[in-house]
């Protein structure tokens, strides 16, 4: 019971955060329909881009636990955004009216210059950063395995949420949402609207940075050590869960994740810790194979 | 009478087809002016010049004196001038309001309580489905949804592409009426490329006839009615399946 419990809570933390980095990957498919396999990658400059802060802050003597959160949030956004807008003009902007093909290629490429450059200059040993925010409760003991709840954990699934929202209100209810999803249906009428197409497109790829980098940020102080790796892995089980909850939807972006993360725990702890992955992939065939729309996609067929 | 809209000696290619060789065409302020033209005159790449889509390759485009052949397409319609286009564009998946919404971006917000109620009363049918997805509209009803759209914003010039085209003979009806009415109460000057010309011709203050990029006839939408070449090229067959 204790275990299950322990691993619910693991797999709820793990699961938020590929929704989280999940929920950029879907946005950028809702507005011009291409997989930006760079994301992963993205989010793994913001996990380098909060060890470095982190670490300056603390040899800073800066040590109070919100404020240096605060300060690696702000400068992982800043400069992750800057990337992901950056990677847009240089990588897909220009393909833009080419076949579907070209930008997903160029995607791949752009997300193997990402890692190698990360490599060659943060160096490929895995970095690790003392505790940030250590502790949490203790549920309760049972048959002496005591289950824990960290505050990482609950920082991490909160903020999840509160993005979700955050995100899901921009896109449904406001004016730049609105002219997202115009770009996503019809770009030569919105642009006949007084839309500038390529605006929207490249604020729609600085928001998606900004996610990643808050999930990078989560990433490192939850787990305490990154390297140069982390952004390809993560960006295909973020791919998984937005795929797994309907590509184009942000609360299925989420439920995917949390689906995924929880699987990866259950998985791990009472079948195999080396085949996890496993069950997460074979998760991904079966909703291609019987549900290729997802849980909360909309289905391909459109009255016209 | 000012001049709203003026073309002098406009090209335009599509690929490596020469689609205008030279257009003269003026829309003065308060008037509604017909471009008439078999398929693949060259109609509406006349108007979607004026959006940059494509841009001149010579001659100048002028609006209110200034001019906007070079000026990039989304900083169009923000001068004042609103596209209805064809084959409608709405956003399927956007509700009626959005849609409406979208027409009005760049509106100044304090009016739009009052525009949309002016687009409900024009169009009661955008009220009753204000919450539907524009997709599940029928024809006429998205037709008029892509009109209020392009009023939301407000435009001094508003140009509409052939918009009777495959509508139920009543909305032709209530299309054309609405134009007329728009045009009257509201002073709305009006550039309609319609291949409904015997329609187009009597809303119409003025017309020309384009035919494979070539202004070839103009004059008042009378005139243009009465005329031996317009009737033979346009009217016989049209004339009999309008009455």
């Amino acid at each position: 019971m204790g275990q299950l419990i322990q691993q619910l809570i693991n797999g709820l933390t793990l699961g938020a955060v590929y929704g989280l980095i999940a929920l950029g990957y879907t946005m950028v498919y809702g507005i011009i329909g291409m997989i930006n396999f760079a994301h992963g990658d993205i989010y793994m400059v913001s996990a380098i881009i909060a060890v470095t802060v982190l670490t300056l802050l603390g040899s800073l003597g800066i040590a109070a636990i919100p404020l240096s959160l605060l300060i690696t949030l702000a400068v992982a956004i800043f400069f992750t955004a800057v990337y992901g807008w950056a990677v847009e003009r240089v990588a897909y902007r220009p393909l833009r009216g080419s076949t579907r093909l070209a930008p997903l290629i160029s995607a791949i490429g752009m997300s193997i210059f990402l890692q190698n450059m990360v490599q060659l200059t943060q160096g490929a040993r895995v970095k690790p950063i003392a505790a940030l925010l250590p502790g949490g409760f203790e549920l309760f003991t049972q048959n002496g395995f005591t289950v824990h709840l960290a505050y990482t954990q609950i920082l991490i699934v909160i903020t999840t949420v509160l993005l979700l929202c955050v995100f899901s209100y921009l896109i449904t209810r406001t004016s730049f949402g609105r002219q997202q999803r115009a770009c996503e249906q019809d770009r030569t009428m919105t642009s006949l609207l007084g839309i500038n197409v390529d605006r929207t497109i490249s604020l729609t790829f600085v928001l998606g940075a900004a996610l990643a980098a808050v999930a990078g940020v989560m990433v490192t102080v939850y787990y305490g050590v990154v390297d140069f790796s982390i952004g390809f892995v993560a960006g295909i089980k973020a791919f998984t869960a937005a795929v797994l909850g309907g590509v184009g939807s942000l609360p299925g972006a989420v439920l995917g994740g949390l689906i995924i993360g929880l699987i990866e725990s259950f998985w791990g702890a009472y079948l195999s810790p080396a085949y996890s992955d496993l069950g997460t992939f074979g998760i991904l065939i079966l909703v291609l194979m019987f549900r290729p729309s997802g849980l909360l996609g909309r289905p391909e067929v459109e009255k016209v | 009478m000012t001049t709203m809209l003026e073309y002098s000696g406009v090209h335009a290619h599509y690929g490596a087809i020469h689609a205008l060789r030279g257009v003269d065409l003026n829309v003065q302020k308060g008037e509604i002016v017909t471009l008439i033209g078999a398929n693949g005159a060259g109609k509406s790449t006349l108007m979607m010049t004026l959006f940059g889509k494509p841009t001149a390759s010579a001659g100048k485009i002028h609006f209110q004196g200034q001019d906007i052949t070079r000026v990039p397409t989304h900083r169009i319609s923000r001068q004042g001038i609103a596209l209805v286009p064809e084959g409608r564009r709405i956003f399927a998946r956007m509700t009626v309001l959005e849609n409406l919404q979208m027409g009005s971006t760049f509106a100044d917000p304090a009016h739009f309580d009052a525009d949309l109620q002016r687009m409900f009363a024009m169009f009661p049918i955008l009220e009753q489905r204000r919450e539907q997805r524009a997709g599940t509209l029928s024809g006429g009803e998205q037709q008029m949804l892509a009109i209020g759209r392009a009023l939301m914003g407000r435009p001094q010039l508003l140009l509409l592409d052939e918009p009777s085209l495959g509508l139920a003979p009543l909305y032709i009806k209530q299309v054309f009426k609405i134009i007329r009415e728009l045009n009257e109460a509201h002073g709305m000057t009006i550039l309609l490329v319609e291949q409904n010309a015997h329609h187009a011709l009597r809303v119409a203050h003025r017309g020309y006839v384009l035919q494979h990029g070539e202004i070839v006839l103009t004059g008042t939408g009378e005139q243009l009615l009465a005329s031996p070449e317009v009737r033979a090229a346009y009217l016989e067959s049209s004339a009999e399946a309008h009455g």
